[in-house]
């Protein structure tokens, strides 16, 4: 009898470690991911119309630095940018919020070093997300090939980084979140994109961190940059 | 010791499998809501910022 009791209680253990897993890598992503589109939505609620431009320019209009309108720090869990990566899929348009604790990374996908810049910024705009579980955000961060574009949209316009190298550092090198990612104390230059996430799959020893240069902005009222016109029609309507 | 629990719910076979039905539901969301959601914090999956 008591032999048969525990043999029970040791199966219910497996079963219930094989829902751990289930849970952790398959629910925690539908729960995310349900989160972040709505996320999406509310920021382009917020946008109004202004986003919603028919005919994409062509051509990019080539901005002085100066023009380049940088937002001002938001509070922490604030969504204040989508993201669209098209090396990820023409469905990936992420939230962007402030702050990287779990609260915001759990929920909402990609969390911004609060202490790096603002998009445009002549510096460092640094966001962490996870590779695996809660959305799997930067799951693809691998697939990333130099030239390959990363659009941040704000309230203001959208802001095209291009990717260009990709660095895998241990969990403590807090310099890559540096105005000049890993030379910290230089003036910075350069508008950079940096994105940090975990490093295996299905690990965390290791931290790997793309970088992504700034080439381009657009405002609203431009549109969207050609390469993500449709996505961005798309995401507008469903938000409206 | 499932079977002994399934043989002491009440009622006939019927409300017996209701009962069952209930109480595994019950015990999921127990996991699902509080036990998974603590234990994730061991797991190293969800460790994605640099200097934490």
């Amino acid at each position: 009898m008591a032999a048969q009791v525990i043999g029970e209680l040791l199966i219910t253990a497996g079963v219930i470690l094989l829902l751990f897993v289930a849970w952790q890598l398959w629910w925690t992503n539908v729960q995310s991911n349900a989160k972040q589109d709505q996320a999406v939505e509310e920021f382009f609620a917020d946008l109004g119309e202004a986003p919603v431009a028919d005919d994409p320019v062509d051509e990019p209009p080539t901005s002085s630095p100066d023009q380049v309108p940088v937002l001002e720090a938001k509070a922490a869990g604030e969504t204040f940018a989508v993201i669209y990566i098209p090396r990820f899929g023409d469905s990936y348009t992420r939230p962007v919020t402030s702050g990287v604790t779990t609260a915001v990374l759990d929920n909402l996908g990609l969390g911004h070093y609060p202490e790096t810049g603002m998009p445009g910024a002549v510096g460092n705009f640094a966001l962490a997300g996870h590779r695996q579980t809660n959305g799997a955000v930067l799951d693809n961060i691998h697939t990333l090939v130099p030239g390959d574009r990363i659009y941040v949209q704000t309230q203001d316009g959208y802001y095209s980084y291009v990717y260009r190298n990709t660095q895998i550092v241990l969990p403590d090198r807090t310099d890559v979140l540096a105005p000049v990612p890993t030379q910290p104390g230089v003036e910075p230059e350069e508008r950079i994109l940096t994105l940090t996430s975990c490093n295996p799959r299905f690990g965390a020893q290791e931290r790997i961190i793309a970088y992504a240069v700034m080439e381009s902005f657009q405002s609203l009222e431009d549109g969207p940059p050609e390469e993500i016109a449709a996505q961005v029609a798309e995401v507008a309507e469903g938000a409206a | 010791m499932y079977a002994f629990i399934f043989r002491h719910l009440p009622g006939p076979l019927w409300l017996r499998i209701i009962w069952a039905i209930l109480l595994i539901t019950a015990a999921l969301a127990v996991l699902v809501s509080w036990v998974f959601p603590w234990l994730s914090q061991f797991s190293p999956l969800t460790d994605s910022t640099i200097g934490t």
